[in-house]
């Protein structure tokens, strides 16, 4: 259990709020198409926040300018992977942006251990921190 | 003005050069049929004369004094190709509602300035002339960088884009909060309230601009304990957080060493203050490049510069300029907090820090087209007496790449520097939903925070104790744009 004042892992756009409901997610996917952006969804079970590269659940959706069909894929996603963190990002093309522009996470492992600190003493006073996932530890898969 | 013939260059070499004074319009610094090129640096100056000077013979004396010219005639000019080396206005136009003060328009050609060095531009433009007699006032309004000009600068280390990449932060604006007290705090008491801040919900805690390294807390101490609190929160979120760490210091030497330090707490971020001066920014700017920092700008000084309508530098200059120098956040103003700033003047520093192409657009104070050329954008920062109640206003005005700092309205939250940024973040995550979801933030904004503090004791109790607060002021540096066409002089 985190013992930030959300319970969770902080995340995303939205993960300050309640978690969002499958027709408030279809409403941010649909301001991601209105805005050109495409859709991408991606899986882990190592939310390290400086893991970047977290599974894609297929490429992004550049030709899916229909909401309902990206929210297809991640009940798809989600019935695989029940128990993994999932995301939603939107990338935009735009010259002189060519980044992911949303980001927020649409599943969430039932119980999320979170992670330690691990500090090690060097040259005086001085620290050097690793951020450590508590299941990082147990095989892909068995974590959560 | 009964002798036509002193109001135009002389032609003639030998009367040019005979020694002795002339007037400036006589010596070339006024050409009203130029036509400026697309490598000419271009200056809209707003200039107050003293009584009774020319409002044409001010402007070519300030192209002058601003290039090439001296009291007096002085016969090496004609070792050069001085008529390039001059600068020349080229309009000069009353300012609209304001008696007494008129626009003068300024070319200057690309090789007046050296590549890449602020400090030498900035030299010629607001140097010797800032304090020429015959003018009571100048006020550099607007500058045109040429796009050759602006490939030689490096800009910003990270810019805003990589900077969300790095902190995987996307579509929403970045919360910070500056550490209060500014001053007094030892170093352990001052890391309480950056994993307070951040534990609770914050991207960013800040060292403030006068932090450097005091009796009542030198800046390892400092860097020692903020580093603890920054991993300590990033650790209780699992997202990652910064603090702004102060490097400013006496000597480059100095900021070198307090930055190296940074980099080897694991620090994502250091700061700097504009007090600083231009070399040594476009310095710490190269470092932050090479060693993947973020660097923070904090404009501490610029009033001095840019407060004052009719005499100083705009702060969209100043943006410009700090965004060739290199820096990756800038304080741009809130608009609708405790400090200076009109809401369309405003929304044109944050357009200069931002957009790959200023189009002119005279309601926000930006006279001239400028292209970016692909250089980096800067992350602006509204931050100064705004509260979790106009987040609905600060998104409607800045959009999301901006990075909002709630200091006072964080720290001073009844329920502590924790519920402080819970309140901020649940803000800030529920505007931006609502807009996302098609909703008149502006109008609606007040009942969907209301609706959010349903579920979230600590937004409900911050509407409660600062939901009334606001600050109108009436602005002191407005845009004078000119609507319809002006008589030209």
């Amino acid at each position: 259990m985190m013992t930030n004042p959300t319970g969770k892992i902080t995340q995303g756009q939205f993960s300050f709020l309640p978690e969002l409901t499958d027709e408030e997610i279809e409403m941010q996917i649909q301001y991601g198409l209105d805005k050109g952006f495409a859709w991408s969804i991606e899986y882990t079970d190592d939310a390290h926040p400086r893991n970047t590269y977290w599974e894609m659940y297929g490429n992004p959706m550049f030709d899916l300018k229909d909401a309902a069909g990206v929210m297809m894929e991640m009940r798809e996603c989600r019935e695989t992977f029940p128990h993994h963190y999932i995301r939603l990002m939107a990338f935009d093309s735009t010259r002189g942006v060519e980044s992911i522009t949303m980001s927020f996470i649409v599943n969430r492992p039932p119980v999320e251990p979170g992670f330690t600190l691990s500090r090690q003493e060097i040259g005086g006073r001085s620290m050097r921190y690793t951020t450590v996932g508590v299941a990082a530890s147990k095989p892909e898969g068995e974590r959560y | 003005m009964n002798k036509p013939i002193e109001n135009t260059a002389i032609t003639d070499s030998k009367k040019r050069y005979t020694a002795g004074v002339l007037k400036y319009r006589q010596m070339g610094y006024w050409e009203p049929d130029y036509e400026p090129k697309d490598t000419d640096v271009l200056c809209l100056f707003r200039i107050t004369p003293q009584e009774g000077v020319d409002p044409v013979e001010a402007a070519a004396a300030v192209a002058g004094e601003s290039s090439t010219a001296t009291w007096t005639v002085v016969w090496t000019d004609r070792l050069t190709a001085c008529d390039s080396y001059r600068a020349k206005a080229y309009n000069v136009q009353p300012v609209p509602n304001n008696p007494g003060q008129y626009f003068a328009w300024i070319a200057y050609d690309l090789i007046l300035f050296e590549e890449g060095s602020i400090a030498n531009m900035t030299a010629s433009l607001i140097g010797n002339v800032f304090s020429f007699k015959p003018l009571k006032a100048c006020r550099l309004e607007d500058i045109r960088i040429p796009v050759a000009y602006v490939k030689t600068f490096k800009g910003p280390p990270t810019g805003l884009i990589v900077e969300r990449e790095r902190l995987d932060k996307f579509g929403r604006p970045l919360l910070g909060a500056t550490t209060k007290p500014k001053l007094g705090l030892s170093g352990r008491n001052y890391g309480r309230v950056i994993y307070e801040g951040l534990k609770g919900g914050l991207d960013f805690m800040k060292d403030d601009e006068n932090i450097n390294s005091q009796p009542f807390m030198h800046w390892r101490d400092r860097f020692l304990y903020v580093m603890d609190g920054v991993n300590k929160a990033q650790a209780a979120t699992g997202e990652v957080k910064g603090s702004y760490l102060n490097v400013t210091a006496a000597n480059m030497e100095e900021m070198y060493e307090r930055a190296e330090f940074a980099k080897e707490l694991g620090s994502v971020v250091l700061m700097v203050d504009l007090v600083i001066g231009w070399t040594a920014i476009q310095s710490m700017s190269n470092w932050c490049r090479k060693n993947d920092m973020v660097m923070h700008m904090h404009r501490a000084g610029h009033g001095t510069y840019t407060r004052q309508k009719t005499h100083g530098v705009s702060f969209r200059v100043m943006a410009k300029w700090l965004r060739l120098a290199g820096c990756d956040h800038m304080h741009a103003g809130t608009a609708v907090g405790k400090l200076e700033g009109d809401p369309k003047t405003v929304q044109g520093f944050y357009n200069v820090c931002r957009e790959s192409y200023n189009k002119q657009d005279l309601e926000r104070g930006l006279f001239y087209d400028q292209d970016w050329a692909d250089l980096n954008k800067v992350m602006p920062v509204a931050s100064g007496g705004i509260h979790a109640g106009q987040m609905h206003q600060l998104i409607d005005l800045f959009g999301d790449d901006v990075i909002l700092q709630f200091g006072g309205g964080t720290i001073g939250h009844p329920g502590g520097i924790q519920a402080g940024a819970v309140a901020n973040r649940v803000a800030l995550e529920c505007i931006v939903k609502a807009r996302n979801e098609g909703k008149d933030i502006l109008n609606e904004g007040p009942e969907i925070l209301r609706k959010a503090a349903q579920f979230c004791t600590p937004l409900k109790q911050a509407l409660d104790t600062w939901g009334e607060i606001s600050f109108n002021y009436t602005s002191t540096d407005t845009s004078d744009f000119v609507t319809t066409a002006s008589p030209s002089n």
